[in-house]
């Protein structure tokens, strides 16, 4: 076991070194835009997998959460020169306050409550982002978000995208990894497993499925605003009812509950479009038939829950070897 | 002997239904009491207005001199209520070390900062909870199944684990819903070692339902018995076992000998 975690290191590193080293090897600069794509993906489908995969809540309008950060962002850059660094934060803190107003009500009700919600939300703040004309220019789009800047520097060209998102997405991958592995982690997953046996060990279910969706909402506002600076155009189009379902899909097929699956769903389901693209015609029914596949003999996921690492706190006490015999009377 | 608990005059309605009509009961410190009661008398709904899963329609429940009629199932918890359930409600995609994990107080109650920023402090704190809950998996007999998931364990030992689950919240009090169903004689023999280690060792007070008269005589030291609803008698075993109207609750009125 020591020497296979050993190797899990070192395969670690290797990757890591790799990933970093890429836009040097990668000139190409189509195959450098779609790994930053990837990169967005896999924090939305990784702050997604927060309410979905560990909490079980079936929230149906994450690209909603997406969509107000960017545009929060955007307004926040293009209107009052804010610094990107501060956007990113004000557009992570405004989606979870969208997201905590939404929860509050629904998250008390136990049941799909919270789809049925999310889903409307998401058109609702599709259509404000296309009538709002004043603000949002409607379905003409805000162009000309300006790119991040750090004491000075411009970060601009896709090699200084690639490298903040890289940032971006270890910082989250960090953060998912020590909160999903923890005492409050566990509390989540026995909100999504049993409701009634959680608040008979003294959960109170309500408090993780809302902490869970604001961190899940800020997260995902948090690339809206990444993605509107990398762009630098944001359009409704980009924010529909579609993209929701595509990170969804992200999150199932890689694994409900498992931060590796996020990954790579992530990875796969943005390749796997602009891979078919030579045959675009039949792009989407290809996708359709894999989806399918791989819910008939995968309904895990790629990487599920049962690779979980077991034993959450990684800790062998041995306990305190107290005689048995003292036990029987 | 004082008291800790007391249901007063506690009713459930369900729409038309009345579940539990008026019991009054009381139990005292130092004694097991049992629960008893054919089929559909309302043992498992008066559990579940114990545990907070159900408010009373009318009537209040007093713990340790405390009202906790309007407590959530959570707050009693933290009160010092726990429970096990008729149909085992264990968390069966997790290990039986985990099980026990979430129920312990200060793992369930690590908080994000904490959890996010935490160093050494944190894997100490960790590594006393581990400690704890390995000592109460060992009080249950199940040390070796720690890696186990609880869905991969026997019925028997699912109980079991689902009262060590019990145990690490750290309880004064525990409530156990027919711990015995199920289980052959044997895991009958080593349940009740359980329950007197944890009255006599850990001291916690005991309140359980069971359906094994054989079980309930040996364990209980006052048994209270229900049905329809209604409380019908409260007493010791020996008692109970005589009494007429318990006699018929469970096998009926004798018919009438038209004869004579």
């Amino acid at each position: 076991m020591e020497r296979l975690s050993k190797y899990k290191n070192i395969a670690a590193v290797i990757g890591c070194i790799l990933l970093l080293i890429a836009p040097f090897i990668i000139t190409n600069s189509y195959y450098l835009h779609i790994m930053v794509l990837i990169g967005v993906y896999i924090i939305l489908s990784l702050s997604l997998n927060l309410i979905t995969g560990y909490t079980g809540q079936l929230c149906l309008g994450h690209a909603a959460f997406y969509g107000i950060g960017a545009y929060v962002g955007a307004l926040l850059m293009l209107n009052l020169n804010v610094n990107f660094f501060i956007a990113l934060i004000a557009s992570a803190v405004v989606s979870g306050l969208f997201g905590l107003v939404l929860g509050i009500p629904t998250l008390r009700l136990r049941g799909d409550y919270l789809a049925i919600v999310t889903l409307g939300f998401g058109e609702i703040v599709r259509l404000v982002f296309v009538n709002w004309a004043d603000v949002t220019r409607g379905p003409m789009g805000l162009p000309g978000i300006p790119t991040p800047s750090i004491f000075g520097f411009q970060i601009s060209g896709r090699t200084a995208f690639y490298y903040l998102i890289f940032i971006l997405v270890a910082l989250t991958l960090v953060f998912m990894n020590r909160l999903t592995n923890s005492g409050f982690g566990m509390a989540m997953q026995t909100v999504k497993a049993d409701e009634i046996a959680a608040e008979s060990i003294g959960i109170y279910p309500v408090k993780y499925k809302l902490i869970a969706f604001v961190i899940s909402s800020a997260m995902a506002g948090m690339a809206g605003c990444f993605y509107a600076s990398y762009v630098s155009y944001i359009s409704p189009t980009t924010f529909v009812y579609n993209t929701s379902v595509t990170i969804l899909a992200m999150v199932v097929l890689g694994g409900l509950g498992s931060l590796a699956g996020s990954v790579i769903g992530a990875v796969v389901l943005t390749l796997i479009p602009e891979v078919l693209r030579f045959i675009s015609d039949y792009r989407m029914l290809i996708f359709g038939a894999l989806m399918v596949i791989m819910m008939i003999f995968k309904p895990e996921g790629f990487w599920g829950v049962s690779k979980r690492v077991k034993n959450i706190y990684k800790i062998k006490a041995g306990g305190g070897r107290r005689e048995r015999d003292s036990k029987s009377k | 002997m004082s008291e800790i608990l007391r249901a007063n005059n506690v009713s459930m309605v369900f729409g038309g239904l009345t579940a539990v009509d008026s019991v009054n009961l009381t139990m005292n410190d130092n004694e097991i009491l049992s629960l008893i009661g054919p089929n559909g008398a309302g043992k498992t709904t008066f559990f579940n207005m114990l545990t907070g899963v159900y408010k009373p329609t009318t009537g209040n429940i007093i713990f340790m001199g405390e009202d906790i009629t309007d407590l959530k199932a959570y707050q009693r918890v933290e009160k010092g209520i726990s429970r096990t359930f008729q149909n085992i409600r264990l968390f069966s995609e997790m290990t039986a070390l985990e099980n026990l994990l979430v129920a312990h107080p200060k793992c369930n109650q690590e908080n994000l900062g904490k959890v996010v920023f935490g160093g050494r402090k944190l894997k100490a704190a960790r590594r006393e909870i581990v400690e704890e809950c390995e000592q109460i998996l060992e009080v249950v007999g199940l040390q070796d199944k720690s890696a186990e998931l609880a869905t991969n364990l026997p019925y028997g030992k699912q109980r079991l684990l689902e009262i060590g689950r019990a145990l690490a919240t750290n309880p004064k009090l525990v409530l156990l819903d027919e711990p015995g169903a199920g289980m052959n004689t044997i895991e009958k023999n080593e349940l009740s070692d359980l329950i007197y280690y944890m009255t006599e060792k850990m001291n916690k007070k005991v309140l359980l339902i069971e359906h094994d008269m054989k079980f309930v005589m040996g364990i209980s030291d006052r048994i209270v018995v229900l049905d329809h609803g209604e409380l019908i008698a409260d007493g010791k075993p020996e008692d109970i076992q005589t009494n007429e109207q318990v006699i018929e609750a469970y096998l009926g009125k004798g018919i009438e000998d038209d004869e004579e």
